[in-house]
């Protein structure tokens, strides 16, 4: 065999290094262009072929806060015993909404995006961010109708009400995308993953203070674990905080029925997203060490 | 130090899962068949690449060539071994780049040059060599699910042809396409062989090998079986054999299927 004569200027600069071994949630946020137009294409993707378009991302939410409002409200009577019912409830069905849209298109984002993960070597990790990315998007039309409904019922919201919002606001993107992370990794192996998800979903629901007020559960459980169990969930957390920010500023001190918030919002914000940040790291261990079967799991 | 691909006693081992849900699980554990099995796609290969070699693999249907060209381009880790690349990689891999059906060409364009590396600028400024290229007409702004077979391999190839890059991958690149297409690509790899880039080339087709590469590597059920000067290579997998006349038909016989 003759041997191979190599031009040295033509050799690029840098050692050996493993290839495509580039994974990890820091690289995807290095890599903003490209991360950029994932988006755009799941943006676009996602109502490819329907006339309504993006449109049909606020009929669910709009067909669910109506039938809250007018079942929950009316037929059981919630508004007779709350103030401004109505922003309570889509208060919560914007974090809620935020939260399930981001888990459950990012749990098949991997799969969804097979053509590309079978072929092309890039950070993974890229498709449950940008589905996160994608509801987040969806999210801001939504609070802007939320916001212009809280004006019209009086909002008036202070720089720690702010602050509350933002908490809350992180602690429902970093658990969404934790969870997302791992499950989308996980639905390679089992699609059973895609249908415990849709599951999981429906519980959300229930299990934070949106078709009823805080003060149910302070009257059932106030002071017992079960109380607590209940402030421990990351999506009750987020939306409490949430409700601090738009929905409590909007009730009167003096109303006929004051809004009641559980003790310590912030302390405990603060720990359930601290929680969140190291359920993130380990989401994304996980994802590390499945990762390298994706491509033949496919 | 000028090796471009270092691959060190590399395997990987394949899960076939035979049963999918519980119920075929039970089944299958209570008539006691087995729930999966395994085997070895790349079978502790070792070889090195100089940055500007070119390389053909060759080997039958399932001897693991697109396996090791998916371990060189990372998306595939070994199990075992090491492999080691330097600079930027581009290529194809089973005869096609990784094309979302929904997305237009241009947009799919786009994608696959910012997985590659390259940025917004660079990609524009390469478009109409890539357009020029891949040709296929008013398609270039319709989702890429509706192309042909042979449409999407063009624009395939077309962008990682045109993309910067160290070490160029071309897995089955002739395999669809016509003729005038081919010879194109045959002449964009002898640029792209020209320019100093490291090409690692499968093909059925001893034709183009012999044509494009330098030195040839044949894996044998996942077994490097041969590395060495290309016409023993050739020899050593015994495509000759037939008889056919190889000489004048070697320009019909690039990217015929064998």
């Amino acid at each position: 065999m003759t041997a191979h004569v190599v031009d040295p200027g033509r050799v690029p600069d840098g050692p050996l290094v493993a290839p495509g071994d580039s994974g990890g949630l820091h690289n995807v946020f290095r890599q903003r262009y490209l991360l950029r137009l994932l988006v755009r294409k799941e943006l676009r993707a996602r109502y490819q072929g329907s006339v309504l378009g993006m449109l049909w991302s606020y009929v669910q939410p709009m067909v669910r806060f109506l039938a809250y409002f007018l079942v929950i409200g009316y037929v059981f009577g919630m508004t007779r015993g709350m103030t401004n019912f109505p922003i309570h409830i889509f208060t919560g069905l914007v974090m809620v909404h935020y939260f399930t849209e981001t888990f459950s298109s990012g749990t098949r984002s991997i799969v969804k995006n097979k053509g590309l993960v079978r072929k092309m070597s890039l950070p993974r990790e890229m498709f449950p961010v940008a589905a996160m990315l994608v509801s987040a998007y969806h999210t801001v039309p939504q609070l802007v109708i939320l916001v212009i409904g809280s004006i019209v019922s009086g909002w008036s919201p202070g720089p720690l009400d702010f602050l509350a919002g933002l908490l809350g606001f992180s602690i429902i993107a970093v658990f969404g995308m934790a969870l997302a992370l791992m499950f989308s990794a996980a639905n390679v192996f089992f699609r059973d993953f895609q249908n415990i998800v849709q599951t999981f979903t429906i519980f959300v629901t229930w299990s934070v203070p949106m078709i009823y007020p805080y003060d149910r559960i302070a009257n059932l459980f106030a002071g017992t674990w079960a109380e607590q169990v209940y402030l421990a969930n990351p999506i009750a957390n987020g939306v409490i905080l949430f409700q601090q920010f738009f929905w409590v500023p909007t009730v009167p001190a003096d109303a006929e029925y004051p809004a009641v918030m559980p003790d310590h919002i912030f302390t405990r914000g603060l720990i359930v997203l601290a929680a969140c940040l190291v359920l993130l790291a380990v989401a994304q261990w996980i994802f590390a060490r499945l990762e390298g079967k994706f491509a033949e799991r496919l | 130090m000028t090796e471009s691909i270092v691959v060190e006693h590399v395997s990987k081992r394949f899960t076939m899962q035979y049963t999918h849900t519980i119920k075929q699980m039970s089944i299958a554990a209570l008539r006691r068949q087995p729930l999966k099995d395994t085997f070895l796609a790349v079978n502790d290969v070792s070889f090195s690449a100089l940055q500007g070699e070119s390389i053909g693999l060759m080997g039958l249907n399932g001897s693991g060539k697109s396996t090791l060209l998916k371990l060189i381009n990372g998306v595939m880790k070994p199990d075992t071994g090491k492999v080691r690349t330097r600079g930027r990689i581009a290529g194809l891999i089973a005869a096609g780049a990784g094309f979302h059906p929904q997305l237009t060409g241009r947009d799919n364009v786009f994608l696959n040059a910012a997985i590659l590396g390259m940025s917004e600028r660079e990609t524009k400024r390469k478009l109409e060599q890539i357009v020029d290229f891949a040709d296929i007409g008013r398609f270039f702004d319709t989702p890429v699910g509706h192309y042909s077979s042979g449409m999407s391999a063009r624009l395939g190839f077309a962008v990682a042809a045109f993309a910067e890059s160290d070490i160029f991958l071309a897995d089955e690149v002739l395999a669809v396409g016509d003729r005038p297409f081919k010879r194109k690509c045959m002449a964009r790899m002898e640029e792209i062989k020209s320019e100093g880039r490291t090409l690692f080339y499968v093909s059925h087709s001893t034709g183009s090998v012999r044509k494009m590469c330098e030195r040839a590597l044949v894996l044998e059920k996942g077994v490097l079986a041969f590395d060495g000067p290309v016409e023993e290579g050739i020899a050593y997998l015994e495509y000759d054999t037939d008889g056919e006349d190889e000489e004048t038909e070697a320009d019909d016989e690039i990217g015929a299927d064998i």
